[in-house]
C-alpha cells in the first residue's frame, strides 16, 4: 500500500482512519516518518507538506503551541487592574487572561467545563467573575469553578452527583510568566524561565525594546492572512526579501544591501532578530542595478514620516524579533508593535497587532509613532506587501503536489546567525528546531 | 412641499436640500475615483490641512488612535496615493465603494459642515471566484467650501469588521 505524501486538506485523521479500517491497525510512527520524510535530510530544501498538510498542522498545535513553548498572550498594560480581562489565544485555542484581586495574572481556556461553551464573549473588559451564559456555571478570576445552579437539584430531585467536587472542575489553566510587561502562557508545566527560553542574545534585543519604561497601548490591528503561519516567521528571518520587495525600506536607506545589519538567531534556532542600522549614504551603482524596486529621486511630501528619533540603547534603528512560536516584536524606528500569530489551520492565520508607546511620550512623540505606523499593519506600505507575498506563496503551493522550496542562500552559514542580508540561514535554523520539536 | 406663508423657511429647506445633494454628489465622485483607482484625483478631494484616518471600531470605541491609514495633512495623502500607484506591490483587484445613508449633522464654528454616511467596500481578487465584503463602516466627515468646490477637511473611516481580509491595499 502506498500513501499519498501530500494528504492536503483530507489530512492525517482521514488517512489514519482509512488505514485502520483496511489493516485493523493504528497508524504507526514509522509509517508517519516515511510519509513525511524530509527530502535528503537537507535543510536547504523545504517540502510543501510543511505548509499545507492538515496532519502536520494538528501535530504543530499539539507539540508546539500546546507544547514546551512560551506563547505571548497580552501586555500587562492592557489589564492593569484587578478584574481586567482580555480574550486571547494560545495557538488556535481561545483563552482568557485575567488579573485577580491579589494582582496575579491568570490564563485559562475560554471553554466551560460543563458543555464547552466559549463563555467570555467580550474582546476585553472588567469582571468580578465569569458566568457561562448557557447554564450559568460560574468561575472566579483564577478560573476556579465557584458556582453550579441547582447543584443539589430541586425538592430533592435531580442535581449533580453527591460526590462531584467543583474544585476538580476548574477551567483548564495555563502557566503564566511576564517579562518587562509582556505576558506569556504555556501548557507545559516544566518550562524553563522566559529569560533562558530566549537565550542571552535575543533577550538583549527584547530588553532593548522593552527597556523598562511603562508601556501605553495605542491600539490594535487585526487581520487574517491566507497562508501558513510559519511563513510569517520566515518572512522576518529572510532579510533578502526586505532589500528587494520593500521600496520604502530601500529608497530611504532603511534596509539596503550593504547597510550594517545582522540576522541573529538563538542557539536553538527557533527565535530570531532581524536588525539593521539606518543609513544616509546613497546606494552604490552596482547594488542599485540588482534592486528593481529602487526609485531614484523619490521624495516624500511629508518627510517627517520617516524620521528616526533616537530613544533606544541599541546600535540598530530597526529590529524585528521573531519569538517562537507566536510573537513578533516590531521596533521599526519609532513605530512599535506586538504581532500575535493565531493559526486557524494549515492555510490561514490571524494576526493581532498591539501598537504601543511609552508613558513618558508627549503628544508630538505619540503623533510621530502614529504617523510612522503607516509603514506597518495590513495597510502599511511594507505591511501590505508582506501579506500579499505570503498569500502568493500559499497560492503557489495549491494544486501542485510534492512541491519543494529552496533556501540555499549563504551556504557559508549552514544554519544560524549571519551578518549578511543575502542569507536564508535563519530559516534553516528554524527548521532544524521545528524538525526536532515535531520529531520529523 | 413648499409653505406658501413662510418663504424664509422655504429658502432654508431648499438650501438644506441643495447641500445634501452637493455632499451626496461629492461622495459619489469620491467613490468613483477610488473604484477606478484615480488616486491623484482622490487626494485632491482633501483640503491642505485635512485629517484622514481609517480606524477600526474596536479602536475608536476604546478611544485608541491607531489607524490602518493615518494621514495628518494632504501631503501624507498624496504620499499614500503616489506610493500605491508607483511603489507598492499588491495583486490586481476590482473594488466597489458604495456610500449611503448620508446625514448632514450640522455646522462647526469655522463653517465646516459635519456629516456622516455609511459605506461598504466590496473587493474582487482575480484569483478568487467571489466578490467579498472588504469593509463596512461609517464616514465621519467635515466638509469645507474651497472656492466653488467642497473638500474634505476631515474623514474618519470607522470600520465595523473585526478582521481585515489580508490587506487593505487601496484607501476607503
Amino acid at each position: 500500500m502506498t500513501l499519498n505524501c501530500n494528504a492536503g486538506a483530507l489530512g492525517y485523521a482521514q488517512t489514519n482512519a482509512t488505514i485502520e479500517r483496511m489493516t485493523g491497525m493504528a497508524l504507526q510512527e514509522p509509517i508517519l516518518a516515511q510519509q513525511y520524510a524530509w527530502p535528503d535530510d537537507d535543510l536547504t530544501i523545504i517540502p510543501d507538506w510543511v505548509y499545507t498538510d492538515a496532519a502536520i498542522y494538528a501535530r504543530e498545535v499539539e507539540r508546539i503551541f500546546h507544547g514546551p513553548t512560551w506563547n505571548y498572550v497580552v501586555l500587562e498594560a492592557e489589564i492593569p487592574n484587578a478584574g481586567d480581562f482580555i480574550r486571547s489565544h494560545v495557538g488556535p485555542t481561545p483563552i482568557v487572561v485575567a488579573r485577580a484581586d491579589d494582582g496575579s495574572i491568570n490564563a485559562f481556556e475560554n471553554r466551560c467545563m460543563h458543555r464547552a461553551a466559549e463563555f467570555c464573549r467580550e474582546l476585553s473588559g472588567t469582571a468580578k467573575e465569569f458566568i457561562c451564559p448557557y447554564h450559568q456555571w460560574t468561575y472566579d478570576l483564577k478560573g476556579n469553578l465557584i458556582g453550579i445552579p441547582f447543584r443539589r437539584g430541586v425538592a430533592g430531585k435531580g442535581g449533580m452527583p453527591a460526590d462531584f467536587k467543583p474544585q476538580e472542575h476548574g477551567l483548564r489553566k495555563l502557566n503564566v510568566t511576564t517579562h518587562r510587561g509582556v505576558v506569556f502562557a504555556s501548557y507545559a508545566d516544566d518550562m524553563e524561565p522566559f529569560t533562558d527560553y530566549l537565550g542571552p542574545e535575543v533577550l538583549r534585543e527584547f530588553e532593548a525594546t522593552f527597556d523598562g519604561r511603562k508601556l501605553t497601548v495605542l491600539g490594535h490591528y487585526r487581520h487574517s492572512l491566507p497562508g501558513n503561519w510559519k511563513l510569517y516567521h520566515e518572512n522576518l528571518k529572510d532579510p533578502y526579501h526586505a532589500t528587494l520587495l520593500h521600496t520604502f525600506l530601500v529608497t530611504f536607506g532603511l534596509l539596503v544591501a550593504g547597510n550594517r545589519s545582522l540576522m541573529l538567531t538563538d542557539a536553538s534556532g527557533r527565535h530570531g532578530v532581524m536588525a539593521s542600522a539606518k543609513s544616509d549614504k546613497t546606494v552604490a551603482g552596482d547594488t542599485k542595478k540588482e534592486m528593481r524596486s529602487y526609485k531614484e529621486g523619490m521624495t516624500l511630501r511629508e518627510p517627517r514620516f520617516m524620521d528616526f528619533i533616537e530613544e533606544f540603547d541599541s546600535p540598530w534603528s530597526v529590529t524585528m524579533a521573531t519569538i517562537w512560536p507566536n510573537l513578533i516584536v516590531q521596533r521599526e524606528m519609532n513605530t512599535l508593535g506586538i504581532r500575535q500569530i493565531v493559526p486557524t489551520g494549515p492555510h490561514e492565520f490571524i494576526i493581532k497587532w498591539t501598537m504601543f508607546g511609552f508613558a513618558g511620550d508627549d503628544e508630538a512623540m505619540t503623533r510621530h509613532r502614529l504617523r510612522q505606523g503607516n509603514l506597518m499593519g495590513p495597510a502599511g506600505f511594507l505591511g501590505l506587501e508582506d501579506n500579499e507575498a505570503i498569500k502568493f506563496v500559499q497560492d503557489g503551493m495549491q494544486g501542485a503536489p510534492n512541491g519543494r522550496h529552496i533556501v540555499k542562500l549563504d551556504p557559508a552559514t549552514p544554519a544560524g546567525t549571519s551578518d549578511t542580508l543575502i542569507s536564508e540561514s535563519a530559516i534553516r535554523a528554524m527548521y532544524r528546531h521545528w524538525r526536532e520539536a515535531m520529531d520529523l | 412641499m413648499l409653505d406658501k406663508r413662510d418663504p424664509a423657511a422655504n429658502d432654508r429647506r431648499i438650501e438644506a436640500l441643495l447641500l445634501h445633494r452637493e455632499v451626496e454628489d461629492f461622495n459619489n465622485a469620491y467613490a468613483a475615483a477610488l473604484d477606478e483607482q484615480r488616486l491623484d484625483e482622490w487626494a485632491e478631494m482633501f483640503t491642505d490641512d485635512a485629517f484622514y484616518v481609517v480606524i477600526s471600531r474596536e479602536n475608536a470605541d476604546r478611544k485608541m488612535p491607531v489607524g490602518l491609514i493615518y494621514c495628518e495633512n494632504k501631503g501624507m495623502i498624496q504620499d499614500r496615493a503616489f506610493a500605491l500607484q508607483h511603489t507598492a506591490m499588491f495583486a490586481p483587484r476590482y473594488l466597489r465603494h458604495i456610500v449611503g445613508n448620508l446625514q448632514i449633522l450640522g455646522e462647526e464654528a469655522n463653517g465646516d459642515i459635519r456629516a456622516r454616511a455609511n459605506y461598504v467596500v466590496v473587493q474582487v481578487l482575480l484569483d478568487r471566484p467571489d466578490a467579498k465584503l472588504h469593509q463596512v463602516g461609517v464616514y465621519y466627515d467635515k466638509f469645507r467650501r474651497v472656492g466653488d468646490r467642497l473638500k474634505l477637511a476631515e474623514r474618519r473611516c470607522v470600520y465595523d469588521n473585526l478582521l481585515v481580509d489580508n490587506a487593505l491595499c487601496l484607501p476607503v
